[in-house]
């Protein structure tokens, strides 16, 4: 390969954090998929957060209607129409945006920090407790994620905080057995092994060699998760047991709107390419950050 | 005409940095039954000329500026995909560092062979000893006794058994011997192997090494040994030719070039080797590092770190003879040899 | 001259298999002793699965043998734990093979060289100020410099990287390091530097080393005393000279007569 024959950069060309961000950057250049993925996520996050400034009418996603305008098509006026109520479809999309994205990441957030407690400590104690752990986590694995998030969210009644604490609950396993694994790897490194020879304990030699070279394939993984993510939330919303109305959110957005169909389509398909654009842009931007973060495609 | 020749090549490969100039004068004649060793440390581009011969080297980012390949007459550089994949089944063979990521751990080692044989054959019917009329089901059978064939020819003991056995029933050693066998298939002119021994411990190193030293022998096969070991070059290799920072700066005859080489390169390179009866703290390697080459010295690209450079070596030395059995690339060659 | 390190007929058997499942035991080391002078380079030589490894985590009391003893300066490592074994890991340390493995690609020189200092603080009773300048120190010890701290290790050559973990070992002040291939990964014109630096950090810091090696040739020129250990047992130990002129067991026979000589007139293929 050429990369084994690459000569080293020396002395001049060296440039630390600087010179590593760049070359980072210049990989992820190479993709133009991941370019577009990015472009789609920082969209999506930037729409999302000026919402209330942005949105015709953002009245109508704290519960106002107009029932004047019931219905009315995509036009000048109302870019994605307006619903059964009269409000616009545009509105409702880009606010509901807020609590479906910002779930989706909570979701990840939470079970990465769950999972990894969880992985690490299995990973290094090894013995009994990484038994112990991985059964436990293996038991997890086998209720079904989506019907344990159902049901949990349902015992815990309508609300964001409730929903996001329920779809973590199911999703942290993943990230237990992809943190056990990677933690097992490194165990057996040699710059491991050379802070065991030094005297250093667990809490250093997790925190300080292990974590911060297993951080790569967490993020990658977690970009992924978010799509999905934002799909269960939909799902959730779309079977009724998410958030609390008249907040809105995609899942529930297309879930009201699939009696109008197909006659009103408008109020299901907006909801609809959103979520699909948002599960789309994450996993090009997971697959992006997989070619520049992960060991393999490095060296 | 030489069954390889490299006449002046240069291979330039696109990174973030820039453009590093890897290759910048490699020459190199390969006739049947040598065995050439192709030496130099870590970056020197040893490798990036094996794989160049078989037209390995992605590109992009690899570019090929200036120089030529050729293969028995043939124009490597100017081949296509199609042309080149029908040479490296056939008349080159190539074999790795690693025996053991080299083979698909899922399927028997005959397997692996017949697959390769197959392909061969459609490209030379001849390999397997057929017409092209030939029954699949008589193809194969014929694959699978060249592959047995093969086997008992590297050394692989019961081979008639063992063909059908999974690459991790193999030790290291044997496992170098199937992939030597695979690279037979199809009847090679020339064999590249890269570092062929060292993840070897080197008792099977000289078995190995017995091996292609008889095959370079007995069937006329052309062998290009790239390795850092000179020990290894010292064992089996006809000729050997030093490369530094992407040229060859000598080559020749292995006991000329090894015994007394010219090159002040080859010179310290050779004395930083711990041989018997060299009192401890003696050696010192070769003070300075290698060349960027993504800027490389204008010149001769080792002057920064020779001890004898003087103005003229700003200036880049041509390989030239020096004595019968040798070519060097160095304005001070005489003196310095 | 008393030994510094001392193995009394030291065995490892493995078992395979996890808590429920019981596999066939593996003896990775069998019965071997040997006694490491102070100020000694005593040499282990063996191929791969030889029991090298193995003999390297249990000198550094990484693992505790199944049967016998090593002591460092009298005392059994395996026994240590608390503030003695904190001490004993600050006293022997080690160098290995592989320098593009054993630095942490996430760590800047300097954090890597001081972490030792971290870790025993109370021994060693540095600030992190102090700790600077002491890395700088050990930098320019092993031929690196002040330019080099805020580095991280994917920015240097092979050779200089093996400095670097010369330099971390160096940094908690031990009396012996374990050299555990330390130049397979190297050019051979990087390979007579690094060696030049162990010798002359041996003379400076009053170091004993044991060095271990697969290459005849480097433990030829580097070692006091060589000990070739074969399928877990030592074969044959002795002074390297008499080892090398005169080997007694068949292994150490097969080992030397498979040395590539780099004269072409020693080849046993030419004629």
């Amino acid at each position: 390969m050429s990369a084994a024959e690459s000569p080293k950069i020396d002395d001049a060309q060296a440039g630390g954090d600087r010179a590593a961000m760049a070359r980072a950057l210049y990989r992820f250049r190479q993709s133009a998929l991941s370019i577009v993925g990015a472009a789609i996520v920082l969209m999506l996050l930037a729409l999302v957060v000026v919402a209330p400034w942005i949105a015709p009418h953002p009245e109508h996603a704290a519960g106002g209607f107009a029932m004047g305008a019931r219905f009315a098509p995509p036009s000048a006026q109302a870019w994605f129409g307006t619903n059964e109520l009269g409000q616009d479809v545009l509105s409702l999309v880009l606010i509901g945006g807020r609590v479906s994205l910002l779930s989706g990441v909570a979701v990840v957030l939470a079970a990465t920090l769950v999972g990894t407690l969880v992985g690490a400590t299995a990973g290094y104690a090894g013995g009994l407790i990484d038994d112990a752990l991985m059964r436990f986590t293996d038991l997890w694995l086998t209720l079904p994620g989506l019907i344990l998030a159902m049901a949990l969210a349902a015992a815990l009644g309508p609300g964001v905080a409730n929903m996001i604490f329920a779809i973590a609950v199911a999703w942290w396993p993943g990230y237990a057995r992809l943190v056990r694994g990677e933690t097992l790897a490194r165990r057996e490194d040699a710059y491991v092994q050379a802070a065991r020879a030094l005297g250093a304990g667990p809490l250093r030699i997790v925190g300080r060699h292990i974590l911060p070279n297993i951080v790569s394939p967490i993020i990658v993984k977690m970009s992924l998760d978010v799509g999905f993510a934002i799909l269960t939330v939909a799902s959730l919303g779309f079977v009724g047991i998410g958030v609390k109305p008249p907040t809105p959110e995609w899942g529930s957005l297309l879930s009201n709107a699939r009696g109008y169909l197909p006659d009103f389509w408008w109020t299901a398909i907006f909801p609809g390419l959103a979520i699909f654009l948002a599960v789309f842009g994450f996993n090009l931007l997971g697959d992006g950050l997989r070619d520049v973060l992960d060991p393999r495609a490095r060296r | 005409m030489a069954l390889v020749e490299i006449e002046n090549l240069h291979l330039a490969i696109r990174a973030f940095e820039g453009e590093a100039q890897v290759l910048a004068g490699v020459d190199l004649a390969i006739e049947r039954g040598e065995i050439w060793g192709l030496v130099g440390e870590t970056g020197c581009g040893k490798s990036l000329t094996g794989l160049s011969i078989s037209r390995l080297v992605s590109s992009p980012p690899a570019r090929y500026p200036k120089g030529a390949i050729r293969f028995d007459g043939r124009d490597i550089l100017a081949a296509d995909e199609a042309e080149m994949r029908k040479l490296r089944g056939r008349r080159i063979g190539m074999i790795f560092q690693d025996p053991t990521t080299n083979l698909n751990p899922a399927f028997r080692v005959g397997e692996q062979m017949i697959d390769v044989a197959l392909h061969a054959a459609r490209v030379d019917a001849s390999v397997l000893g057929l017409d092209a009329k030939a029954s699949a089901r008589a193809r194969r059978a014929a694959a699978r006794a060249l592959a047995v064939r093969l086997l008992e020819r590297v050394g692989v003991a019961r081979a008639a058994e063992r063909v059908d056995d999974y690459p991790h029933q193999f030790s290291g050693g044997m496992r170098q011997r199937v992939l030597i066998a695979m690279a037979l298939i199809g009847k090679p002119d020339l064999l590249i192997a890269d570092e062929p021994t060292t993840a070897l411990d080197v008792s099977v190193q000289a078995q190995i090494l017995k091996l292609l030293h008889e095959l370079a022998r007995e069937q006329g096969l052309a062998i290009l040994l790239i390795t850092h070991n000179l020990g290894v070059v010292a064992q089996i290799a006809s000729h050997v030719a030093v490369m530094y920072a992407g040229r060859v700066v000598e080559r020749g005859a292995a006991r000329a070039v090894l015994k007394a080489p010219a090159h002040p390169y080859t010179q310290a390179l050779i004395a930083s080797l711990p041989r018997a009866g060299a009192a401890r703290g003696s050696l010192v390697g070769i003070p300075g590092v290698v060349p960027n080459l993504f800027s490389p010295p204008a010149g001769c690209r080792f002057a920064p770190r020779c001890p004898l450079a003087v103005a003229r070596c700003g200036e880049a030395p041509p390989l030239e003879a020096a004595g019968a059995a040798r070519e060097v690339a160095c304005w001070r060659a005489e003196r310095a040899a | 001259m008393s030994a510094l390190l001392q193995l009394e007929r030291v065995s490892k058997t493995y078992r395979g298999g996890g808590p429920f499942s019981r596999g066939a035991e593996v003896t990775a080391l069998d019965e071997v002793s040997f006694a490491v002078p102070r100020g000694a380079c005593f040499g282990v030589v063996g191929e791969s699965g030889s029991g090298k490894t193995t003999l390297t985590r249990l000198m550094l009391a990484l693992e505790a043998p199944t049967a016998g003893r090593v002591l460092f300066d009298g005392e059994d490592v395996a026994a240590l734990a608390g503030a003695a074994l904190k001490r004993f890991r600050r006293r022997a340390q080690i160098v290995f093979q592989d320098p593009y493995a054993s630095l942490d690609p996430r760590m800047r020189v300097r954090d890597i060289v001081a972490e030792g200092m971290a870790i025993h603080r109370d021994a060693l009773k540095l600030g992190a100020r102090a700790q600077t300048e002491r890395v700088v120190e050990l930098l320019s010890i092993v031929g690196l410099g002040a330019q080099h701290l805020h580095r991280y290790p994917h920015e240097f050559s092979g050779g200089q990287r093996q400095r670097i973990c010369i330099a971390r070992a160096l940094a908690v002040e031990p009396e012996l390091v374990i050299l555990d291939e330390p130049t397979s990964a190297l050019d051979v014109s990087v390979q007579a530097q690094v060696l030049a630096l162990f010798e002359t950090l041996k003379q400076k810091l009053n170091l004993t080393y044991v060095f271990i090696s697969h290459d005849l040739g480097v433990v030829r020129y580097v070692c006091d005393r060589v000990a070739v250990i074969h399928r877990g047992r030592i074969v044959e130990e002795a002074e390297t000279p008499a080892l090398f002129d005169a080997p007694r067991s068949e292994h150490a026979r097969e080992l030397i007569a498979a040395m590539p000589d780099p004269d072409p007139d020693r080849s046993p293929f030419r004629l």
